[in-house]
């Protein structure tokens, strides 16, 4: 009994206490770095397309919203010939972050992305991509994987050696 | 000014005054909740989100107006406007100052509480003709819920007849000048105020629309102007409620300096807010704790204040 | 009841019930459990290779240490005791395959195997999940190996899966392993197409991605994002059951579908690369009709939504006499039957070609009105004793020939099996073996590419190669009639070994078909199989068809197209319905364009050719991975296909048009295939299986609404795919005619045996998860394997009598350049459809003529040189090929390439040689023009 009398006195007395809201937009509040916002794909520090079109983000992404089709160049170097993200969709869980094998989709820190229409959140490829490697400064997937690609031929890899000369009798 | 005009005047001041009360309290309420949980609450439509009201009165009345295929139509349609009338006529018997009343009735407090129960109809019929699960279970709960408290809400209120020795509002006003009743009614108050909680279904007694667990309650399948309705019957039963307390226990007009229609409102929005903060504090009980508390505490409690007051009434004599 | 012939095996100490005679790989398999393994595969057995199968083996209960063994090496027995869960087991198996991935490259994402990778699954399954040497990786280079497979060596786990297949399964001879220790290296001598038409195989085979689908490649998708369905090859007559992925709207790729009967774990190149044509660019989308412009021109009128019914129904009922139907083979049972109804019995017309029509309905009387089985492949695979009369059965029908293959192995594999070697122990059999083959004879025009293997060969004309047949009958029973006169001489040597080989095998196998375009050849099989059945033996008797429902059409009957011509020269056909086929490869040109000429013709079909291109108005058909239907095949097994994915435009299955245009002509009405087939089965008792081919579109898993989806799962970018056009998804399409969804959603546990759109298992992502869906490892699918054969052997009434039209021995013409001109098959070029697919076009042969060397120097003494061919008033001009094993006084034209029509062969053909007037023209490649002539 009085401690329901009590429960009411001090929860009255948050009249009085500071408010824990930020008053967005007029004061923007601190987003952390790994903050899980609006996707983009990033290059290599070559400046090459990091991604290399492997499918696992749209495998992992929980609502679907990821469409993407695989191409190859010349060389032998895959890249998406397209690839879709349905904003309008997304849940922002960062499952394809998570996945991606080539640090290629990153979650940035921006979320004002807010639209009239719902097919203005449907991003394409050009909207996607971005000129520099994103939080993964250093790397480069094709540096570490063992396909020949241009300017990269086969054994150049970090951690492979020279291919092997099938017809070399020795041992 | 003719006695036609003056009563008019009374009759759709009144109706204009409660209303925008009700209106206004939507803003009140998400207000002071927002406060008693450290927010702002709704600050943006105008000065302090003062015109929020506005704003979801455009949105309310720009909904589509969605009648369930499945639900019994005239019966659907109906039962929202039945809580907004019944309430809106018990305030006719309300004297918010002297000679400012719709109705000078010597049943008045029978009057009121005759009309507050009428209003479970409006939520048994609603939740009837929804045709929908959680809808009817919301509706029986409000219908035990108002049978069970009714009682004591009743009876609560004959200790303060008895004192007043009226049923008429006005005379029960006069005669707290030069006490108010909450003194020597102070159990009737309470249980009169717990009833009253009950009968408008505020938390923590919503279970007729328990979100957790019912979707909505009785009026799951309403949407727009009419889900409206129940929203702003709601408050209006707030005020109402409010408003006896004042006048029952408090003195109603009654107070130095300031005019008496002042003095009224200032109870009945001290009252207001109470109802509020028990939202922002209590938790909801169970449905059985519910009718438990009230049949094994506060009728006993109701009928003890009763002989009590009785006794000392005769005693006095 | 339990089978007496059961062992008991202890797994985990528990006590299973499994069949002798194979590994304990096998039977864990079979028992349910996940055992990992690489170089075993269920077709080629084991090896004890890859040391990946390891498990404990206990001497009895109270043995505790027990000893590791590799599971696929260890014959189950009666009271064999392993434990798969030992913790030594487990540990052993992850160090293996942390051997296997020192060298593997870090490139799953970019691998076309990746989400259907053994590889992948059997890492996760072991747990080995860190790298933890430090040394470099080893590196190779990769090779061309043709449109087909594409290389990646790096990605070898050395299992030698690939040469095991290719070289002692298929029977390749141009691919192999190279170099020494961890240095090996798996492909060809130098950079080439690889020359085995099962090269394709090599994707499925391979655990890894070292071996990956080319044509994938250029529209890459994972396997998870490809919508699927049950399928069947429509490139032969064998009816291989296929799955097709579709993504984005066009098909991906094809993948094989067991089916124990009939192709087992592979199928041949033609049919998983021959899809192209189903995203050709020239695709019919849309209906239309031809008018004249003002200048005389012709005009393609689109009709949009809703208007051809309408258009075609005006046509039909604005016809000012009769309406004829041409039936096609390669169209589904059920367009043929509505187009029998459309038209009327009396005037539908089979669309063979004169001579198949005689040649089919000779087959179907054979298989129909005799006590003569017709083998499965599988059968096929296990005969002891085969004699191939008149067929180029690799050429043909590529996977009767790789059962060739493992037919001529039976013998000697039984004679390995008597000495006490398992059968499964691959490399021990193979050892005794040796080169031993089984019986396999060979009689054809011209060699083909299962002679090495045949312990008998001739080449001939077709009517030398009927006599011998009529003599090996006679050899075996006198009773049959014999061939007057000699038979050549090399004939005449095989004779009695034949007939001996036949009578002493236990499962002999004859095979025939249209190939030699013989009623005589048909007819001297038909005699030997007969013949060898009156000696008590089953033989079977097998027939080569050259198309997917040439027997589906034969049963369904019809009249011979040439009537149809002889009906357009007299005026009688106002209107003719085409379905699904090009009358120019039919008919003579004069032929096709009389029938043409009808006042109206309208053309049902998928890509554009010749007859549509006369026709007043088209009608866009569905390709068999964009409809449902049923095929017949060519042991006569009703299998259905259903649609993949629904094609863009105004595309509909041949018999949902037909089944329009008979219920707006006031004919019955049929809704769904349902409907069709139990209309066809009640009205032709022949057909009373079709129903039962596969479940009907109301079946669904017991106790459940749902249906079985033709998604994975995994199914990837739902709510993205169609972003671009509307942000809204689609309701996604409704399927009326089968239990199967366009959807994710729906029953995702193991469907019927006929309605299996893939194989996967939990763990089990690659093609390996098939051991899942069999009763037995190798055996058949849980619920029998799909298709409904239509043709049992008749037990009782009338017993097939012996054919008697023995032709005469082949004579020379006396005029030297007069041959007799013979069809050679392709399995690259010789099925119209799969040529058109670029992977598959760039491995057609050019147009040649082959000559017996012998023969070609009377024109010319260089090969390559051009002459001029007149047959039947047709000329062609073609280079010369010599080819020995062509009999003097034959010449071989090569069957169905681009350009090579109109004819109907066997048939006399005079070769001219370069003669001045027509030199000049001949610059470019314009082959096989139509001109008239004089022969």
């Amino acid at each position: 009994m009085f401690s329901i009398l009590r429960a009411i006195w001090t929860v009255f007395l948050h009249l009085f206490r500071r408010k824990v809201t930020v008053l967005y937009p007029e004061e923007k509040p601190r987003i952390p770095p790994r903050w899980r916002g609006r996707i983009i794909l990033s290059r290599d520090p070559d400046g090459g397309e990091r991604c290399v079109a492997c499918y696992l983000c749209a495998v992992a992404c929980p609502v679907g919203c990821i469409a993407l089709q695989a191409a190859e160049d010349e060389y032998g170097r895959r890249y998406p010939e397209f690839f879709r993200i349905n904003f309008s969709r997304c849940i922002f869980c960062g499952f394809c972050e998570e996945a991606c094998p080539t640090c290629a989709i990153q979650l940035t820190t921006d979320f004002e992305m807010s639209e009239y229409y719902r097919h203005n959140l449907v991003y394409e490829k050009e909207d996607l991509l971005i000129s520099g490697p994103g939080k993964h400064p250093g790397y480069n997937f094709y540096k570490v994987a063992g396909l020949a690609i241009k300017g990269k031929d086969k054994g150049e890899n970090e951690n492979e050696s020279p291919p092997v000369d099938v017809k070399g009798l020795l041992p | 000014m003719s006695e036609t005009a003056r009563y008019l005047l009374i009759v759709f001041g009144v109706l204009a005054v409660m209303m925008s009360i009700a209106a206004g309290l939507i803003w009140v309420e998400r207000r002071l909740l927002g406060f008693w949980q450290d927010r702002y609450g709704p600050n943006r439509v105008g000065p302090f989100g003062i015109l929020q009201p506005l704003a979801d009165m455009i949105k309310v009345l720009t909904k589509e107006d969605w009648v369930p295929p499945f639900a019994d139509r005239p019966v659907f349609i109906l039962a929202p406007a039945i809580i907004v009338i019944t309430v809106l006529l018990a305030f006719a018997v309300v004297p918010f100052a002297p000679g400012i009343s719709v109705a000078d009735l010597n049943v008045g407090l029978l009057y009121f509480l005759a009309l507050s129960s009428l209003g479970v109809y409006s939520v048994a019929l609603g939740g009837w003709a929804s045709d929908n699960k959680y809808a009817l279970i919301g509706a029986l709960r409000a219908s035990a819920q108002m049978i069970s408290y009714e009682v004591f809400m009743g009876l609560s209120l004959m200790g303060v007849a008895m004192l007043a020795g009226s049923f008429n509002l006005r005379e029960i006003v006069e005669a707290q000048r030069r006490l108010w009743f909450v003194a020597p009614q102070f159990l009737g108050f309470v249980v009169f105020f717990i009833a009253g909680v009950a009968e408008t279904h505020r938390l923590p007694f919503d279970l007729p629309e328990a979100e957790s667990e019912l979707v909505a309650g009785f009026h799951s399948e309403y949407s727009g102007m009419k889900f409206g309705l129940f929203f702003v019957g709601e408050y209006l039963g707030i005020t109402l409620i409010s408003a006896l307390i004042a006048t029952l226990f408090f003195g109603g007009w009654l107070g130095p300096l300031l005019p008496p229609v002042v003095w009224f409102f200032i109870k009945t929005f001290f009252f207001i807010g109470l109802f509020i903060l028990l939202r922002a504090t209590l938790p909801r009980p169970r449905y059985d704790q519910l009718i438990r508390f009230g049949w094994k505490v506060m009728l006993p409690l109701a009928l003890l204040n009763l002989l009590v007051t009785g006794g000392i009434i005769l005693a006095a004599g | 009841m339990e089978d007496k012939k059961l062992i008991t095996v202890y797994i985990e100490d528990k006590p299973y019930r499994v069949k002798p005679e194979r590994s304990m790989l096998d039977a864990c398999l079979t028992l349910g459990f996940d055992l990992p393994y690489f170089c075993w595969h269920p077709a080629m057995h084991s090896v004890g290779a890859c040391r990946q199968c390891a498990v404990k083996q206990f001497r009895d209960e109270n043995d505790k240490k027990g000893m590791l063994v590799m599971a696929c090496m260890t014959p189950a027995a009666e009271g064999v005791r392993i434990s798969i869960k030992d913790p030594e087991a487990v540990e052993f198996r992850s160090k293996v395959i942390e051997w296997l991935m020192l060298n593997h490259p870090h490139d799953c994402p970019v691998c076309d195997e990746g989400g259907e990778c053994h590889l992948q699954d059997m890492t996760v399954m072991t747990g080995h999940v860190y790298r933890r040497t430090r040394f470099k990786k080893r590196t190779h280079r990769n090779q061309y190996l043709g449109p087909f497979v594409n290389h990646e060596m790096n990605r070898c786990i050395q299992c030698y899966r690939c040469v095991r297949f290719y070289n002692d399964y298929a029977g390749g001879r141009d691919f192999g392993v190279f170099a020494a220790h961890d240095n090996v290296y798996f492909g060809r001598q130098e950079d080439g197409v690889l020359q085995s038409e099962f090269s394709g195989n090599l994707v499925e085979v391979c655990p890894t991605g070292v071996f990956t689908d080319r044509t994938l490649k250029a529209h890459y998708t994972r396997k998870w994002d490809l919508q699927t369905a049950p399928s069947i090859c429509v490139h032969c007559g064998l009816g291989c059951n296929v799955i097709p992925g579709e993504r984005y709207g066009t098909l991906r790729r094809i993948r094989n579908r067991y089916n124990g009967q009939v192709n087992g774990y592979f199928i041949c190149d033609r049919g998983r690369y021959g899809y192209g044509f189903v995203n050709s660019e020239r695709r019919i989308r849309h209906p239309y009709y031809v008018t004249c412009g003002a200048s005389g021109e012709k005009e393609e009128n689109k009709l949009d939504e809703g208007k051809a019914l309408p258009h075609a129904k005006s046509l039909l009922q604005g016809a000012k006499g009769t309406i004829i139907g041409i039936g096609s083979p390669r169209a589904s049972l059920e367009a043929n039957y509505l187009l029998k109804r459309l038209s009327g019995p009396e005037n539908f017309y089979a669309g063979f070609s004169g001579r198949d029509f005689n040649l089919v309905r000779r087959i179907i009387s054979i298989l129909t009105g005799g006590p003569i089985r017709t083998p499965t492949l599988k059968e096929v695979a296990e005969a002891d004793a085969v004699f191939v009369l008149g067929e180029d059965v690799p050429g043909a029908a590529p996977m009767l020939g790789l059962a060739l293959r493992q037919a001529v192995r039976q013998k000697p594999v039984e004679a390995a099996k008597k000495s006490g070697i398992p059968v499964w122990n691959d490399y021990a059999v193979r050892m005794a073996v040796q080169n031993d083959k089984g019986p396999l004879f060979i009689a054809a025009s011209a060699a083909t590419r299962i002679d090495p293997l045949a312990e008998g060969v001739f080449h001939g004309a077709p009517e030398d190669i009927a006599r011998l047949g009529f003599a090996v009958a006679a050899a075996i029973r006198p009773d049959a009639p014999a061939p007057q006169g000699a038979l050549p001489e090399a004939a005449a040597r095989l004779v009695p070994l034949i007939a001996a080989r036949l009578k002493t095998a236990s499962r002999p196998v004859i095979i025939s078909g249209t190939g030699a375009g013989s009623m005589a050849v048909i007819g001297a099989a038909a005699n030997i199989a007969k013949s060898l059945l009156e000696s008590g033996k089953g033989p079977g008797l097998c027939f080569v068809v050259p198309e997917c429902n040439s027997i589906g059409l034969g049963l369904l009957g019809g009249k011979n197209l040439k009537e149809a011509v002889a009906a357009a020269r007299q005026k009688r056909a106002d209107t003719v319905i085409v379905l699904e086929n090009d009358l120019f490869d039919r008919l003579s040109a004069p032929e096709a364009e009389a029938l043409l000429a009808a006042r109206q013709v309208i053309a049902i079909d998928h890509l554009p050719n010749h007859t549509v291109s006369m026709a007043h108005m088209v009608l866009p058909a569905a390709a068999f991975a964009e409809g449902t239907g049923t095929l017949v095949s060519n042991e006569g097994r009703a299998q259905r296909f259903y649609k993949v994915y629904v094609p863009g435009g105004q595309i509909e299955e041949s018999w949902r048009w037909l089944a329009q245009l008979l219920a707006a002509t006031g004919g019955a009405e049929f809704f769904t295939l349902d409907d069709v087939d139990r209309a066809l089965a009640e009205e032709m008792p022949v057909f009373g299986g079709v129903p039962a081919a596969a479940p009907p579109a109301d079946f669904r898993m017991s106790g459940l609404e749902i249906k079985i989806p033709r998604q994975p799962h995994r199914f990837s970018g739902r709510t993205a795919i169609h972003a671009d056009v509307d942000v809204h998804e689609p309701k996604p399409p409704v399927d009326p005619d089968s239990p199967l969804s366009f959807s994710m959603e729906g029953f995702d546990g193991r469907p019927p045996s006929a309605l299996i759109s893939r194989f996967w298992a939990p763990g089990w992502n690659s093609v390996q998860a098939v051991n899942k869906f069999q009763s037995e490892v190798g055996g058949q699918l849980h619920g029998g394997d799909p298709g409904k054969r239509l043709i049992e052997p008749a037990s009782k009434g009338p017993s097939l009598s012996y054919f008697t039209g023995i032709p005469p021995a082949f004579k020379r013409a006396w005029d030297k350049s007069l041959f007799l001109i013979v069809p050679l098959y392709h399995v690259f070029g010789s099925d119209r459809l799969s040529a058109l697919s670029p992977p598959v076009a760039e491995l057609v042969p050019s147009p040649y003529l082959a000559l017996n060397p012998e023969d070609a120097r009377d024109f010319t003494a260089r090969e390559g040189a051009e002459i001029r061919l007149l047959i039947e008033g047709v000329s062609f001009r073609l280079p010369v090929r010599f080819d020995a094993s062509i009999a003097r006084g034959v010449a071989g034209f090569p069957f169905g390439l681009p350009g090579l029509h109109g004819v109907e062969l066997p048939a006399w053909g005079r070769i001219e040689v370069k003669m001045s007037g027509w030199a000049e023209k001949s610059a470019g490649r314009e082959w096989g023009e139509g001109e008239a002539g004089d022969v």
